[in-house]
């Protein structure tokens, strides 16, 4: 019998196809009814190193919806940290004081270190360039309320493969799954070799493209990302690549999409994606936001035991 | 009979084969510059295999498998002789083992065991060509990115 009791979620790699659906069936009964004492008792400490109001605040929603406490820090300048206090020493000490920690990081590794050092849950809510779980999780339950099943389908990936983070842990995640997968980028942001050969190895059919007006007609679900301006060192290569797929409303109605095409994005958006595409059948990115706090709920929920 | 360019131990373990100018890696990788046991270094011994080739001797100790399997990484055509009494009782080959702990550097500078002290953990994903993966950041490296610390 699947149980995440006392999990770590820190990579995607390291759930099973049995586990990553154990947490979105628990999402989708978190999402029909509420469970306002389900963690009464239970206290979360948030550990943001890094600037983030969504995330954070969907943590803290989610918990506070299920009865929970939540603890954190003002502002990491605020922390021993900058006395010279190792980040073992600092979790260790705040092991104490929760039953869960959530922790982002802008070094890379820093929950897998986490977890390694304490003996509670911790969750990783986004570390570098590397993971961040939760966010493939609501992405995969958004796509699964989208479409009614994960497996079968045809995944288009569009933007910035090479630095997204998000695309490489859904595309990994997927994999679970009998699907399709196109990578659509300009040649400079393609996919890297190592991410495709694992994929291979793991028996997924994929192609690369870079035009979307070509293979659209084929896909039952579009993954749209931002060109990330930060991630490039020079700004002139980044003006090559920038506004290389401007996705709007006539657009995708001019072109043979399947009728029950979806959209994602992790958001935010710059120019990729047109408003005039919110208010189509094909948008599920407000959704997929929204899908934060019945992801969150149903892993603090599942990784604590309670359900 | 064959003179030995490096003199016989009794009891212990010869690793040889060594590629030679890896031969002081392989001796700090073992932590031999530690040992307080006689241990004899010999390198740019003539070898038909590897052209030149690094050997060492450690008197009075049998090396376990998990410890010559640190080496592989440097020395992959490394040979374990066993040694009891000055006849080879034992011989073994070095392969790669699933994780290296201490041994390579993660070569992502934003990794948080380039920033804490612990020691670096890396999941051997590959064995030919060798690719690693960081069990911090994920990171995978293979080729010239792979550094010994």
């Amino acid at each position: 019998m699947v149980s995440l009791k006392n999990k770590d979620i820190i990579s995607i790699r390291d759930f099973t196809k049995e586990e990553i659906l154990y947490a979105l069936n628990m999402a989708m009964e978190m999402e029909e009814r509420s469970y306002p004492e389900l963690l009464k008792g239970k206290v979360l400490a948030t550990l943001f190193f890094e600037p983030s109001t969504r995330t954070r605040m969907s943590f803290e929603s989610a918990m506070k919806l299920l009865g929970g406490e939540v603890i954190s820090f003002a502002e990491p300048s605020a922390t021993s940290l900058v006395k010279g206090e190792s980040l073992k020493d600092a979790v260790k000490i705040i092991e104490g004081y929760s039953d869960i920690i959530v922790i982002r990081h802008f070094l890379e590794g820093a929950p897998r270190l986490t977890a390694d050092t304490v003996n509670i849950p911790v969750i990783n809510a986004g570390d570098g360039a590397n993971q961040h779980p939760t966010q493939t999780f609501l992405d995969l339950y958004t796509i699964l309320r989208a479409k009614g099943s994960l497996e079968g389908l045809s995944v288009g990936f569009l933007g910035d493969l090479k630095y997204g983070r998000t695309v490489h842990s859904l595309a990994y995640a997927l994999a679970h799954f009998p699907c399709q997968m196109l990578f659509i980028s300009p040649p400079s942001l393609r996919m890297p070799a190592y991410q495709l050969e694992e994929l291979r190895e793991r028996g997924v059919k994929y192609s690369e493209h870079s035009s979307f007006e070509e293979v659209c007609h084929r896909l039952d679900v579009l993954y749209c990302t931002r060109i990330q301006q930060e991630r490039f060192a020079d700004p002139v290569e980044y003006e090559k690549v920038k506004g290389t797929y401007r996705l709007s409303k006539s657009l995708v109605e001019g072109l043979k999409v399947k009728p029950d095409f979806k959209i994602l994005h992790p958001l935010p958006r710059v120019d990729e994606m047109d408003e005039s595409l919110d208010e189509t059948p094909y948008a599920v990115y407000f959704q997929q936001a929204r899908s934060g706090i019945p992801v969150r709920k149903a892993l603090l929920a599942a990784i604590l035991g309670a359900k | 009979m064959r003179q030995l360019q490096v003199s016989a131990i009794k009891d212990g373990t010869v690793i040889d084969h060594i590629d030679s100018k890896s031969t002081f890696k392989v001796a700090s990788i073992l932590n031999i510059p530690a040992e307080s046991r006689l241990i004899l270094v010999g390198m740019n011994l003539s070898s038909r295999q590897l052209g030149k080739k690094g050997i060492i001797k450690i008197e009075g100790k049998v090396l376990n498998q998990e410890e010559a399997n640190k080496i592989a990484l440097i020395a992959p055509n490394a040979t374990l002789n066993i040694i009891k009494n000055f006849e080879v009782v034992e011989k073994r080959r070095v392969s790669l083992p699933e994780e290296l702990v201490g041994i390579v550097k993660c070569f992502n500078p934003n990794c948080i065991s380039n920033h804490e002290r612990i020691q670096t953990r890396l999941k051997v994903v590959k064995k030919a060509p060798v690719r690693l993966r960081c069990h911090y950041c994920e990171r995978t490296m293979e080729g010239e990115d792979i550094e010994l610390l």
